[in-house]
């Protein structure tokens, strides 16, 4: 049953690996779209914002918050999202509030890692306590390609401590890995149980307590460009021979 | 004047547009280019373009909404180019077209980037007499099309008579100027410095003798002509002379114009259309329209020019294709839109 307040939803879009868009009232979900297509981003992305905000009765008048992630991620994919969502915000004239993608998966883990140990320290009859710190810290990775992984490290309640980076999986801090990435070198990083995948709704829901990265993608890589090398002679004269420019 | 208000947003290339027009009255042609950032790589390079479309996409559409005092909210409908060109780049004019539309709650109409082409002459010419031959020259395409109908639906609509096998004629121009040591972009450059004697040197015609006429009619070929530049010059230095660089520059342009010309006005005779039409960035060529005029005006033949600010890739030709397509009842795209790098001329409307 759609609800009958208009306004005040946050509408959250995140392209670096799949395609995912979010609706949250506050911090009460909505609705978590997504689509496991890791090339079809401009062909899949307004739809699934048109099926979210249909989902929940609503449309994009309703929307007052735009959260958009900034990557790590595929650069094509990654745009994707970042222009829709600075559209988005802009005819809305609302302000666009940009988070690292890999944030809200390490929000989920720390979520589940915190209710766990709440009811571990339950069932253990409230003996033991919290870790000490530095021992709950966790890494979350996705896939960069090129063999290597995009990443960033937090502590056990979901603050990030350092990165996003991207590296071989051999570089990424030896800590507990969750996130997409993981399971793609489960033989060089130390994968443990927890998200493996962004949860939109989450994103929307709890986005305006991540940090704010800006408004410029997370490229962390320079494109691909090689300034020209001297020209190539076309007349195949002996080494020596050619005459200086 | 009336018709459509149309929004047109390009980025098939190093050019960010938004442009905006109604029917074929032009209000606004913003471009953003990221030419300058790709001059130490002699060409375009795409991941760079496509950053830059990123950055300037939401500027440029408040600079051409401003320019044409419109409120998006009075757009009609949305125009975006969503082929051919290159990928990375095209994807962010889609989807910044495909959130625009959605959020206005307007229709959405992806069209093709050489139609645009033809299409912008209606802005400073009027309707276009058909069927039409334009001749489309720039760093990224050379194509030689017949024009039945802009939008692409009435006759044979938009055919491909020819279109080069190797080279655009543009990038043939980037790359001479860096073997003669100029800057890039070669086209201007190489135009300016073009003072000396076209004649001087012979260099090849691509695609002109007897046997390729009877494959290629009307395909053009660079690769060749850019090699026997290189090679002269190579020449003269091994045998310690000079390089004339005025009349290498004539001589080459010469070569480019000769055949991009004989070709047009070739195909105008086959196909009985009177008007020729020329369009992209390499259209600004100040020889190629000297000689395209003294050889149309023999032919007979009515020479339909843009003026340069909308012969490079820019919003106002795809608003204007848009305006074009909905007038002749074109369908809205699809909500699944996407870009196709390699969208056939064919295919005015996806
Ligand atoms: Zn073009």
């Amino acid at each position: 049953m759609p609800d009958p307040r208009p306004g005040g939803l946050t509408l959250a879009l995140d392209t670096s690996t799949d395609v995912t868009v979010g609706l949250a009232r506050g911090t009460e979900v909505l609705a978590a779209e997504r689509v496991t297509d890791r090339v079809a981003h401009v062909e899949q992305l307004v739809p699934l914002v048109h099926r979210a905000l249909a989902s929940a009765g609503a449309t994009l008048a309703d929307v007052d918050h735009v959260v958009v992630g900034l990557g790590p991620g595929p650069f094509t994919g990654l745009r994707v999202g970042i222009v829709s969502a600075q559209v988005l915000a802009h005819v809305r004239g609302v302000a666009l509030h940009g988070v690292c993608s890999l944030d809200p998966i390490a929000l989920a883990h720390a979520t589940a890692m915190s209710s766990a140990s709440a009811s571990e320290w339950n069932s253990a009859g409230g003996v033991g306590g919290r870790p000490p710190s530095g021992q709950g810290d966790f890494v979350v990775a996705t896939d960069a390609r090129r063999r290597e992984v995009y990443w960033a490290r937090y502590a056990a309640d979901g603050t990030r401590l350092q990165g996003p980076e991207v590296s071989s999986p051999d570089d990424v801090a030896r800590l507990p890995t969750v996130g997409p990435g993981a399971d793609l070198y489960a033989d060089r990083l130390e994968v443990v149980d927890g998200p493996r995948v962004l949860d939109p709704g989450l994103l929307a829901a709890r986005g305006a307590d991540l940090p704010d990265a800006g408004t410029e993608p997370l490229y962390l890589r320079r494109p691909d460009a090689a300034e020209p090398a001297r020209r190539k002679s076309v007349l195949h004269l002996p080494p020596g021979q050619a005459v200086r420019r | 004047m009336s018709g459509p208000l149309v929004l047109g947003i390009e980025s098939s290339c190093d050019e960010t547009g938004v442009g905006i027009v109604r029917g074929h009255e032009l209000l606004a042609n913003e471009v953003a280019s990221s030419v300058d950032l790709h001059a130490r790589f002699g060409g375009v390079v795409p991941e760079i373009a496509s950053r830059a479309h990123l950055e300037a996409m939401l500027p440029t559409l408040e600079r051409a909404c401003a320019k044409a005092d419109v409120d998006l909210t009075e757009i009609d409908a949305v125009a975006v180019t969503a082929g051919p060109g290159l990928m990375g780049a095209l994807v962010v004019g889609v989807a910044a077209a495909k959130a625009l539309a959605f959020a206005l709650g307007k229709p959405l109409y992806g069209v093709n980037h050489l139609a645009g082409h033809v299409a912008v002459d209606l802005l400073e010419h009027g309707p276009l007499p058909t069927p039409c031959v334009a001749l489309l020259v720039s760093g990224g395409h050379t194509s030689l099309l017949l024009v039945d109908d802009i939008a692409g639906v009435r006759g044979r609509g938009i055919v491909e008579l020819g279109a080069t096998i190797d080279d655009a004629a543009g990038e043939a121009y980037d790359k001479v100027a860096r073997l003669l040591g100029l800057p890039y972009p070669g086209g201007p450059v190489i135009d300016r410095a073009a003072t000396g004697d076209p004649r001087a040197i012979a260099f090849p015609r691509g695609l002109t003798t007897r046997r390729d006429l009877e494959k290629h009619r009307f395909d053009f070929s660079f690769s060749g002509l850019k090699t026997a530049v290189a090679r002269w010059v190579e020449t003269r230095e091994r045998d310690g002379l000079d390089v004339p660089l005025a009349d290498v520059a004539a001589s080459f342009q010469e070569a480019v114009c000769d055949v991009l010309s004989a070709k047009a006005l070739a195909a105008c005779a086959a196909t009985g259309a009177t008007n020729l039409l020329i369009g992209g960035g390499v259209a600004a060529n100040g020889r190629l329209r000297a000689l395209l005029a003294e050889r149309a005006d023999a032919a007979g033949v009515t020479l339909r020019t843009p003026r340069p600010g909308l012969c490079t890739d820019n919003g106002a030709m795809i608003a204007v294709l848009g305006a074009e397509v909905i007038d002749a009842g074109g369908r809205p795209s699809a909500p699944d839109l996407g870009a196709d790098s390699g969208l056939p001329v064919s295919r005015v409307l996806v």
